[in-house]
């Protein structure tokens, strides 16, 4: 049997730049995934978006660092992953919203985030032929941005197989055998595996995995319908978030991405469950019609493509991440509560700490957020 | 309007209303209800703009719709000249690098409509229409849509005669006149709503259709789907590939047969199907030249009596051979073939080059199978009939569509009779390929009058058996299968020689003289016109020359033909050998001897997004083999077309990379079908 020091199950968003992260350092990695390559569950459904401008410690340490690994990556590796620091904004129609994303701003404020709020005429310069009847003004974040994540989560592949990590893809794993409180082998329906530390990156399928192990996960996916059209010359800068819910779906939002394409998705309101991933009728006509009326110029431009996705949500929204205490060698990083691909990156880096014991008091204080054993009643205040 | 075809055998050149546009900034004229791009390459416009990636240049590539190789903007917007109807004081500009965000006036928001029916058909081609004529029969409410302006399919753009039985399939009757039967046959029906323009966009996993009718979005939800939507063509990898001059037949044909324009002066063919062999026949019908075909294989695949009539003609049709470049700065100026080996790779030194200025491929086609796989997956009872369901020539599939709407109109209304066993058997008969090729086997009867059969290969057909006044034609075995034979007595009426859709029935009278018959030969290319009293250079089967003959008399096949019977007298030593005359001179295929002025390393697999052969092979060997991951990585099949060519280009890649089958996972495929602007979705059209 196969030994490693870490076998990470799931060759997503978190699994991929966490067996990076790992292989870097020198730790002998294998991950496992049951599909034909990397990325192909809820990664490649991700729009692209990456932002540090959240309202909690833990997801803004995180992001950060996963914004300087997204920002550097073609300096430092060459690979050209469609990084643009295009900016967020989040435009206010009422008064309402103006003080909730102000207060919020605050929070942001003393976390150091660059986050501003900008008049009307401002937004409209940076998203000219938005609509401003009603519009009080938005916040903009220079400093966040987006990256293409087919091409991130490749190159970070590509890099992670050059340190040596190891994959084995169209592998399910079906058992985790347990022995005196710790995973002995991981067992796939083609093979056997043993290592020191297993780590749950499977996104939709975290519970499942806890499951075989006996314990219980709240991770339950809901379903997010996005798409894309033809590509134009650049109109529009930041991404651009309309919280508004209305009835049948919450916040939307797009950018123009890298090849100039926009790239939009909505939150279905209530949530769809489940991991069906075969596109409905109701997308389409629920977000052009928001969209246009938020954004009339978009209404010429043409829709390549829908699909959907989900989003491996928790009950408070954040992630789980951290040591497991009826396992002794499991870490789990799962929930990600569709942050997966922005939180990635940087979780990576986090996690390979653990991994190594090298967590430092901020990074410890930034896992708290997402300490696998609190108690779920909080609820975060700016997804 | 150099480019327009002023006159044709088959076609009717009727006067149409000059439409003014301008291109670029320059004032043309195009023609009513004509598609930009047919308006545009009537001009002698070839090149439609320029790629954002690379800068290559873009121009038609399927003229159906469904990639975005011909787009243009229109009045500021973004639009696909093949689908875009010329409008007066139009705009028309090329596209050059990345378009800018088309500007709007005041957007609408409403509902969007949707609608219920029992049967819902996608395509109103031979297959969709036959089984809408049978839905009509039995009074089920049924929705047939179709993304063109006028029913029929490709029988559109058909001016040959067809194949099959006359009984069941038209056989006889040329295939633009078939469409034109059945699209008036379902107007009879009230319970059969017909939706042209219509292009159906996904079948959701909620069981609602989304279709994109008269630019108008509505959902349908139907009991029973029929997929009719026919097949795409298949692309081939080669250098220079995405030259603009290089398409396919179908886009060919559209703009030959549908709009009569004339695309090009020198055609080069490749492939030897029917598709390829008939669209040679149709280039010399429209007066262009066809240069050559070549057809990989040792035979070509299609009809023989196809390929022997384009032999006959004088084009030369090179087997065992294949396309090595196209050549060429922006279009195509010349074509490198060379002959293959059984491995298929070049043989080198047998390479030959010859000017053209159009590269037609006909490499065969894939069924549009994605509605039937979208309805299984939404739960909703799917068939298939026509192309959709399996390649075949249109007879079949107005055969199969016919059994499927009968089985359809069962389903839904049990007291529907049942489907007669002699209709799967014909059926069956009908998808047949070409069977075996048989020797010659002439009469040696030297007096009277009779007919000369050339029809060597079983094919599907039997027309000729069905109009001899006397019944002296018949198959001996399969009655449509069968090759035909003459027994009893012929009266030189001529009927077989103007219906035999092979041209292969010839007349050989030698009641005036028996030293030196009459030969009555079938022609349809009045483009080079025959006159009694020219010297025609007659051949054979094959298209080997028998000696040049003066014509005598030449009759005209008025009902619903157009056949001329080209009569002529030749020593009774070769009169019944010989089956037609060369129209086209010999010069037309010589090869290039001047030096080749451009020429292309890109061997192209993904148009749309600029993906070379190399790029994918690069990744392969470098260990990347699903066809998801390279799509992740090179962005093959995430343009505007939606995966339509490339996914076959880069399955044949792995293959020959060594990725075994049953490993390549399939390419995933997502709404929506064609692209449409978003605005059509928020607005269901109401006020």
């Amino acid at each position: 049997m196969k030994t490693f020091d870490v076998i990470i199950i799931g060759a997503g968003s978190v699994g991929v730049p966490l067996a990076l992260s790992l292989a870097e350092r020198k730790q002998k990695v294998l991950v496992i995934d049951a599909c034909a390559s990397v990325g192909q569950e809820n990664n490649k459904k991700a729009i692209g978006g990456i932002r540090a401008t959240h309202s909690d410690f833990g997801k803004i340490k995180v992001s950060q660092k996963s914004i300087e690994i997204f920002s550097t990556w073609q300096e430092k590796y060459g690979d050209d992953i469609g990084w643009m620091a295009n900016g967020y904004s989040f435009p206010a129609y009422t008064e309402a919203d103006e003080t909730k994303l102000k207060n919020l701003m605050k929070i942001q404020h003393s976390f150091g985030l660059n986050i501003e709020w900008i008049s009307p005429e401002e937004y409209e310069k940076l998203v000219p032929g938005i609509c401003v009847e009603n519009l009080q003004g938005a916040t903009y974040s220079p400093n966040d941005g987006s990256a293409s994540p087919l091409l991130a989560i490749n190159a970070f592949y590509q890099k992670s197989l050059e340190f040596g990590a190891e994959y084995k893809f169209k592998e399910k794993v079906v058992d985790l055998k347990i022995v005196n409180g710790e995973i002995s082998q991981v067992i796939t329906d083609k093979s056997e595996y043993s290592a020191k530390i297993v780590v749950n990156a499977a996104g939709n399928n975290a519970k499942e995995i806890g499951e075989l192990m006996g314990i219980n996960l709240p991770v339950i996916p809901d379903s997010h319908e996005g798409a894309i059209t033809e590509p134009v010359e650049r109109f529009f800068e930041p991404m651009v978030v309309d919280m508004r819910p209305i009835k049948g779906s919450a916040n939307y939002y797009f950018y123009q991405n890298n090849e100039g394409q926009v790239i939009f998705c909505i939150t279905p309101s209530p949530p769809i469950f489940g991991t069906d991933s075969d596109s409905t009728s109701t997308f389409l006509p629920q977000v052009a019609k928001r969209m246009v009326q938020l954004f009339p110029k978009l209404a010429n431009l043409k829709v390549r493509r829908t699909w959907r996705g989900q989003y491996p949500m928790t009950p408070d929204g954040f992630p789980i991440v951290g040591k497991s205490r009826e396992i002794s060698n499991l870490i789990n990083a799962v929930g990600m509560c569709g942050q997966g691909y922005m939180l990635g990156p940087g979780l990576g880096e986090l996690i390979a700490k653990i991994v190594l014991n090298e967590l430092s008091e901020d990074d410890k204080k930034a896992l708290k957020s997402f300490d696998p054993y609190r108690d779920f009643t909080g609820m975060e205040a700016f997804k | 309007m150099g480019n327009r075809i002023i006159e044709h055998p088959i076609l009717p050149i009727l006067e149409r209303e000059k439409i003014p546009f301008y291109w670029n900034g320059t004032k043309y004229f195009g023609f009513k209800n004509e598609m930009i791009s047919s308006a545009l390459f009537a001009n002698g416009i070839k090149v439609f703009g320029h790629h954002h990636k690379g800068g290559s240049a873009q121009g038609i590539f399927c003229a159906n719709g469904q990639c975005a190789k011909c787009s243009v903007i229109v009045d500021g917007v973004l639009m696909k000249s093949c689908m875009t109807i010329v409008k007066p004081e139009m705009k028309v500009e090329s596209v050059e690098g990345l378009p800018k965000l088309p500007q709007t006036g005041k957007h609408k928001i409403s509902e969007i409509e949707e609608l219920e029916y029992d049967v819902l058909i996608i395509g109103g081609g031979p297959a969709g229409l036959s089984a809408a004529i049978q839905l009509g029969k039995h009074k089920i409410k049924t929705l047939l849509i179709d993304d063109k302006g006028e029913l029929g399919g490709k029988l559109v753009l058909q001016t040959h005669k067809f194949f099959g039985s006359q009984e069941d399939s038209f056989a006889g009757t040329r295939g633009n006149e078939i469409g034109k039967k059945l699209a008036q046959q379902i107007t009879e029906f009230p319970e059969i709503t017909i939706w042209k323009n219509s292009t159906a966009l996904f079948v959701f996993k909620d069981k609602k259709v989304g279709i994109l009718n008269n630019d108008i979005y509505k959902l349908v939800k139907p009991k029973i789907i029929l997929n009719a939507a026919g097949a795409r063509e298949k692309f081939l990898r080669f250098k220079g590939n995405s030259l603009a001059g290089i398409y396919g037949a179908g886009a060919f044909q559209t703009l030959v047969n549908r709009d009569l324009v004339r695309p090009t002066k020198r055609l080069f063919i490749v492939g030897g199907g029917n598709v390829g062999l008939i669209a040679g026949y149709h280039a010399l019908q429209a007066g262009i030249e066809v240069v050559g075909l070549v057809e990989a294989m040792p035979k070509c695949g299609g009809y023989k009596v196809h390929a022997d009539k384009l032999a006959r003609l004088g084009v030369p049709i090179y087997t065992s051979h294949s396309v090595l470049q196209a050549n060429g700065k922006e279009t195509i100026e010349s074509v490198t073939i060379s002959q293959i080996d059984d491995k298929f790779n070049p043989v080198k030194g047998t390479e030959k080059t010859f000017d053209c200025d159009t590269l037609l491929i006909a490499v065969g086609l894939e069924s549009v199978s994605e509605f039937t796989d979208e309805a299984e997956t939404a739960g909703i009872r799917v068939l298939s009939a026509g192309d959709a369901k399996e390649i075949a020539e249109a007879s079949s599939a107005m055969f199969n569509g016919k059994i499927a709407g009968l089985k359809i109109a069962k389903e839904i209304d049990p007291n529907v009779e049942k489907i007669p066993q002699s209709w799967f058997d014909k059926a069956e008969i009908l998808k047949k390929e070409a069977g075996k090729t048989y020797d010659y086997n002439i009469t040696e009867i030297e007096e009277g009058i009779l007919p000369i059969i050339h029809c060597l290969q079983e094919i599907p057909c039997n027309p000729c058996s069905t109009v001899c006044p006397t019944n002296s034609i018949f198959m001996k075995g399969d009655p449509i299968m069968d090759l035909p034979h003459f027994e009893g007595k012929c009266i030189g009426c001529g009927k077989c020689v103007a219906v035999c859709p092979g041209l292969a029935i010839t007349l050989v009278d030698y009641r005036k003289n028996a030293e030196n018959p009459t030969v009555t030969l079938p022609y349809e290319i009045s483009n080079h016109k025959v006159l009694v009293g020219d010297e025609v250079r007659c051949v054979d089967i094959d298209g080997k020359e028998l000696g040049t003959f003066s014509v005598t008399q030449i009759l005209d096949v008025k009902v619903n033909n157009r056949t001329q019977l080209i009569k002529l007298k030749a020593h009774k030593n070769i009169a019944k050998k010989i089956v037609s005359f060369q129209i086209q001179k010999a010069e037309v295929s010589q090869q290039k001897e001047t030096e080749i002025q451009h020429t292309s390393d890109e061997e192209m697999v993904c148009l749309c997004e600029r993906v070379t052969a190399k790029d994918v092979r690069d990744l392969v060997r470098n260990g990347v083999s699903d066809i998801n991951q390279i799509k992740a990585i090179t962005r093959a099949g995430m343009g505007p077309c939606g995966a339509k060519s490339c996914d076959n280009l880069i399955k044949q890649i792995l293959r020959r990379e060594g990725v075994p089958n049953e490993e390549i996972e399939p390419n995933t495929r997502r709404p929506v079908f064609v692209e449409v602007p978003l605005g059509k979705f928020a607005d269901g059209g109401k006020i």
